[in-house]
Formats: C-alpha cells, sequence, structure tokens
C-alpha cells in the first residue's frame, strides 16, 4: 500500500528562506491529491522533497511503510512528469519509455512488452520511432507520461505538467490523466497552480500560500467551506467577491462598508451575535448574487461596468461600495454599461471572515 | 525613389564584398607566401619576389621534411602531448563544468571567478614559476610535465565553456534520470554527457590546439631532442649559420594539416559551439 505521510515536513534554504513551513499531510493509498497555489507557494518544493529531488530540513516523508528522508530517487519507486516534459533529446520515445526499465536491468523482451502497453494506453504506438524534437506539445506529455506508467511505481508525481499545452490540449490531457489515475488506482500528487485543474482532478486538494498548507479538503468542502479568505479567493472562477466592513444591527442586520455605504443582509441569514461590531469581509460567490428586477426592492444597488457573454452564461461586473462584483447570470442578461441595478444576496451563500492577515472564517451559523 | 534604393543597396553590397576580400586578402597573404617560399629551389630562398609558384618550383623541402628531418618523431611527440591534452582537459573541465553548472555550494561563485582571473595574466609572466615548480616536481623534460601545463592553461577556457552549455540544459533532464533509476554519475554520463556533444567538440580542439601550436612552454620544459614537438622541431631548423627557410616552410604547412583537417570535419559542432548559450534552446 502506497501511502505518502508527510510529518512536519519543511524546507529552508541556506541564507534562511523558508520555502516550505511545517507541513503534515496523509495521502492514502490510491488518492489523487492535487498541490495548489500561487507561484513562490512551496507547492513544487512540496513536491520535489517527495521526490527526493530537494533535501529536507526537517520532518519525515514517507511512502508506503518507509521513511524515504536518505533514500535516493531512484530507490523511492515513484514517477515523477516534469512541466517541460525533461523527454531525453537523444533518444527516440521507445527508448525514452524503456530508459527506466533498462536502468533496473529488466529483460529486454519483458521491457518491449511494457513499452508497447503503454504505448497502447497512451495512442502512441505510431511515435515509438520519433525523437522528442518531431512531436508536438501534447504527445510529448503523452510520452512523459508513458515513461511514468511503464515503470508501474508506487506513486506517480506530477509538477504542472500541463502547464505548457494550450488551453485545448490542456483540456484534454486533463481527461487523460483523471482516466489514468481511475484504471491504475495508483497515488498520484499533483502540483498546479491552476485552481480549475486543482477542483477537476483532485480528489482531495491541498491548498497553500507562502509555504504554508491553507487548507486542506475535497474539492467542493474547499468551495463551499473554505478556511480563509485567501482560499475563498484562490478557488472558483470568477473569484469569490469580497467587501471589507462591518455587520451592524439597526432595522435588520446590515453589513456597512467603510465608505459607510450599507448592503441589507438578507432576513435569512443569521450569523452568531458575537460578529456584530469588529471589522470583517463579507464573500459572495458570483452565483450567489441575483441581479434584482427593475423597481423592485433590492439589498444594494450596483452600476453595471462590463457585460461578458460566454454563451451558457454571462458574467456582470458591477461597480458596489468602492469594490467590484462579479455576478453569473444564467443564459444572457439583459444588463447595459452604466446601467443602474439591483442586486442580492442569497442567504446560503454568504461568507464572513475576519479583516486581519490570516482572514479566518467565521463558523457558518 | 524604389529603384534608388535598390541601387543603393546594390553599391552597398559591392562595398561591404570588397572589404571582406581585402580582409581576406590580408589574412591569406602571409599563408601564400609560405607556400611560395617552400617551393623554391635551394638557390632561391633569400629572393624577395612575391610570386606564390616561384620559377622551378619544386617540392623538394616536403621531401627533405618527411623523410631526412626526424618530422614523424616530432609530430609523434605533438600528437602525444595535444591528444593527451584534449583528453585530460575534456575530462576535467566536463566534471568541472558540471559541478559549478548545476552544484550549488559555498564559494561556487568565487571559484568561477577565480578560473575567469587566471585568464588575466599573460603565459609569459607564468613561465618562470611554472618552471620552478615543474624542477620541485622533477617533471623538467618530460612530455607528462608539458601536458600538465597545457592542461592547467587550457582548463579555465573549457570549464566556462562546458558551464555554459550545461547552463541550457534544463536540469529536469538530468532529475528525470535521477529518478528513472540513475546514479548522479551514470544520469551525467547517459543523459547530461551525450547532449553536450558541441561543447565537448569545442573543449577538445581548444585543448588539443593549445598542445599542438605551443612552443613557449614547451621551449621552457623540454631540453632532450627526443622530447621535441612539432614547434620546437621546426625551431631546430635555424642554425647559427644557415637558416632552411624552404624546409622550414614545408614543415610549417605540414604542420597545419592536421589542423585544418580536423577543423574541417568538426565544422558543423564549431559553428554550433561557439555560439554556445546565445540562444537558449
Amino acid at each position: 500500500m502506497a501511502k505518502v505521510i508527510l510529518d512536519k515536513v519543511s524546507k529552508t534554504y541556506p541564507g534562511g528562506v523558508i520555502a516550505v513551513h511545517p507541513v503534515d499531510l496523509q495521502i492514502p493509498h490510491g488518492e489523487f491529491a492535487v498541490l495548489v497555489g500561487p507561484s513562490g507557494c512551496g507547492k513544487s518544493t512540496t513536491l520535489r522533497m517527495i521526490a527526493g529531488l530537494e533535501e529536507i530540513t526537517s520532518g519525515t516523508v514517507s511512502i508506503g511503510d518507509r521513511v524515504v528522508n536518505e533514500v535516493e530517487p531512484r530507490d523511492r519507486n515513484i514517477a515523477m512528469v516534469f512541466q517541460n516534459y525533461a523527454l531525453y533529446p537523444h533518444m527516440d520515445v521507445r527508448e525514452n519509455l524503456a530508459f527506466g526499465l533498462k536502468m533496473r536491468k529488466m529483460p529486454k523482451a519483458e521491457i518491449a512488452a511494457k513499452v508497447d502497453e503503454a504505448a497502447r494506453i497512451l495512442g502512441i504506438e505510431s511515435l515509438l520511432a520519433r525523437k522528442p524534437r518531431a512531436l508536438s506539445g501534447g504527445q510529448r506529455q503523452r510520452v512523459a507520461l508513458g515513461r511514468a506508467i511503464v515503470r508501474d511505481p508506487d506513486v506517480f508525481l506530477f509538477d504542472e505538467p500541463l502547464s505548457n499545452l494550450d488551453a485545448k490540449m490542456r483540456v484534454q490531457m486533463r481527461a487523460e490523466i483523471a482516466r489514468l489515475h481511475h484504471s491504475l488506482g495508483a497515488t498520484m500528487i499533483y502540483v498546479t497552480h491552476d485552481q480549475t485543474e486543482a477542483m477537476t482532478l483532485g480528489q482531495r486538494i491541498v491548498v497553500m500560500k507562502d509555504g504554508v498548507v491553507q487548507q486542506v479538503a475535497a474539492p467542493m468542502e474547499l468551495y463551499e467551506r473554505p478556511a480563509n479568505r485567501f482560499v475563498a479567493g484562490f478557488i472558483g472562477s470568477p473569484a469569490m467577491n469580497f467587501l471589507s466592513g462591518r455587520l451592524e444591527r439597526a432595522d435588520g442586520l446590515r453589513f456597512v462598508t467603510g465608505q459607510g455605504e450599507a448592503v441589507a443582509m438578507p432576513a435569512a441569514f443569521a450569523p452568531a451575535a458575537a460578529v456584530v461590531g469588529p471589522p470583517l469581509v463579507l464573500g459572495i460567490r458570483p452565483e450567489h448574487l441575483e441581479l434584482a428586477p427593475s423597481g423592485a426592492k433590492a439589498d444594494l444597488t450596483a452600476l453595471v461596468q462590463v457585460v461578458e457573454a460566454l454563451g451558457s452564461e454571462t458574467m456582470v461586473h458591477l461597480g458596489v461600495a468602492g469594490g467590484t462584483f462579479v455576478v453569473r447570470c444564467a443564459g444572457q442578461a439583459t444588463a447595459a454599461i452604466d446601467q443602474s441595478l439591483g442586486v442580492n444576496l442569497r442567504a446560503e451563500g454568504i461568507r464572513l471572515f475576519q479583516d486581519d492577515d490570516r482572514g479566518l472564517a467565521l463558523p457558518l451559523a | 525613389m524604389n529603384s534608388r534604393r535598390r541601387v543603393a543597396k546594390a553599391w552597398e553590397m559591392v562595398w561591404v564584398h570588397a572589404l571582406v576580400w581585402l580582409l581576406v586578402l590580408f589574412a591569406v597573404f602571409p599563408v601564400l607566401q609560405v607556400i611560395g617560399i617552400s617551393l623554391r629551389p635551394g638557390d632561391k630562398l633569400y629572393s624577395t619576389k612575391l610570386e606564390l609558384v616561384p620559377p622551378h618550383a619544386t617540392l623538394a623541402a616536403y621531401r627533405i621534411m618527411l623523410t631526412e628531418k626526424p618530422f614523424f618523431h616530432w609530430l609523434g611527440n605533438s600528437l602525444l602531448v595535444s591528444l593527451a591534452t584534449a583528453l585530460i582537459g575534456v575530462a576535467l573541465a566536463s566534471l568541472g563544468g558540471f559541478a559549478l553548472s548545476r552544484g550549488r555550494f559555498r564559494g561556487r561563485g568565487g571559484v568561477l571567478q577565480g578560473i575567469l582571473m587566471t585568464q588575466m595574466f599573460p603565459a609569459t609572466m607564468l613561465l618562470l614559476p611554472l618552471y620552478l615548480l615543474m624542477r620541485k616536481l622533477h617533471l623538467v623534460d618530460t612530455l607528462g610535465g608539458v601536458v600538465i601545463a597545457y592542461v592547467a592553461t587550457a582548463l579555465p577556457f573549457c570549464i566556462w565553456t562546458m558551464k555554459g552549455y550545461y547552463d541550457t540544459i534544463p536540469a529536469a533532464l538530468n532529475e528525470a534520470a535521477l529518478i528513472d533509476g540513475c546514479t548522479p554519475l551514470s544520469a551525467f554520463m547517459r543523459v547530461t554527457l551525450p547532449l553536450s556533444a558541441p561543447a565537448l567538440v569545442i573543449t577538445a580542439l581548444f585543448s588539443f590546439m593549445t598542445g599542438w601550436s605551443e612552443f613557449m612552454v614547451a621551449r621552457v620544459l623540454l631540453a632532450s631532442q627526443d622530447l621535441m614537438t612539432l614547434p620546437l622541431g621546426l625551431e631546430s631548423l635555424f642554425t647559427t649559420y644557415q637558416t632552411e627557410w624552404a624546409n622550414y616552410a614545408a614543415g610549417s604547412l605540414l604542420v597545419c594539416i592536421p589542423v585544418v583537417a580536423l577543423f574541417l570535419a568538426l565544422n558543423k559542432f564549431l559553428i554550433s559551439g561557439l555560439t554556445l548559450g546565445s540562444v537558449k534552446g
């Protein structure tokens, strides 16, 4: 059983720069875990420590039942897919796929059988005699995947494998990786800065920022119950809308922004009484906002800034109380630029965060 | 307007080509003169005429150099010294350059600058300390001593060339090999080194050339007739009473042949090797 356990694993570079603060993480056998976060958040460093390509400053990494801190990468029985494919340019595709098996002194006939099988799974049989430079980006990444699966490793590591591909190929390869995980049932750890990739691929997502794990949860839990303001803003596209201010109780509950504008809270919104008073950040996702019919009473009024018609839905950007809100409307919205509109907040979509550096989410009522 | 521009462009081409031909003439003229001198018969050695093929041209000087002088013995010594310099130079530079390209260790910057700094001193300045050092090591008048001196001279340039080239090879290739089952050394040998062929060729050629045409260090360190390399052998044609100019010219041209052949053979690598690092691949 190839579970991966990180026990207080940290990385400090010479010179004192802390790349990864102590991380505790348990990835059970067969799970697809995604490390996601912006550039420089420590996700790749964490993956490289699991691979053995980066020294661990403190803590232990275990693969299966053994601590691998002092184990060479070649002895960890892992496979890694790199962002720039890292195919050996002087070898053809067959040699690239066979290299890892050859290094493990597998009999030639067995290598040939395994390479053919991997090529069949990935549909690259016709490319076996080609050199990597004669392949397209998508084909190269497929070969890189093949090089990983042919080894039959305990753990697959992916370091932003789709970042160099165009949008269409990225969607295709994403599906391919998901299919591969389903059919192999292997433990996979995947690093990306793209939250869409994280949400669509991951069974569990680890959100990181500045070397610190912000939240570890299943995709929908992250989306619906973000642990802090960073996670709330990072996960979801378009991002969650935020408004700084405080809750006041006067003629019903209302959220008063720093500029003194008041947003009436829906009657169904009932947070704990204790939150009335201190500075807060209100967060609400675009799909939890609704444009009010003209003339109807609304929680707030706003001026339309941009209208993005995407066909199946429309994103309306609104100027609201000193900030910008994006509203996701099904189908085609009739809003026009500079038009004044009423907006309603759906009570179940409202999240409150502390207005400080940590931005922790307040418990839902 | 258009035709005027075309005429201007044509004139520009004429000028550029004229200038290039002039420069080529300057560069080639001495070589042509040496060819001319090597073909002169014995009684015309001190002629000041500049013809390429002199009257009564003869290949006698070449015959004398190849049959009557110990030319092949000098050639053997030179080949031995140059090949050893190239081999040791490539081996050390390929490993040293890799360490300096990929390693992140304390003092790395200092080492790189120190290596570069050695290039600031003219070789003449180092002759005396080099001689004293070799004497202490009992390496004076040995080919080994000359090889060590040549390797030391060529190594800084070679290390920088190799380091520059390794910098353009993605580190992920080496890492992929480590994960695929290689030791650090086998990853280097199986992946990084085969990809560095252009840099290896230029490093080998530079080291070879250092040994092939070098005169001063060899003159200081070698005394025995037996150990003479080609440049020293040619110098021995100068004697107090007479200089065999035709033989000297023929010998000089014969010395050039292997190097020219090597350059022509490795032309492709050389061009890509010399532009190393200019474009990230």
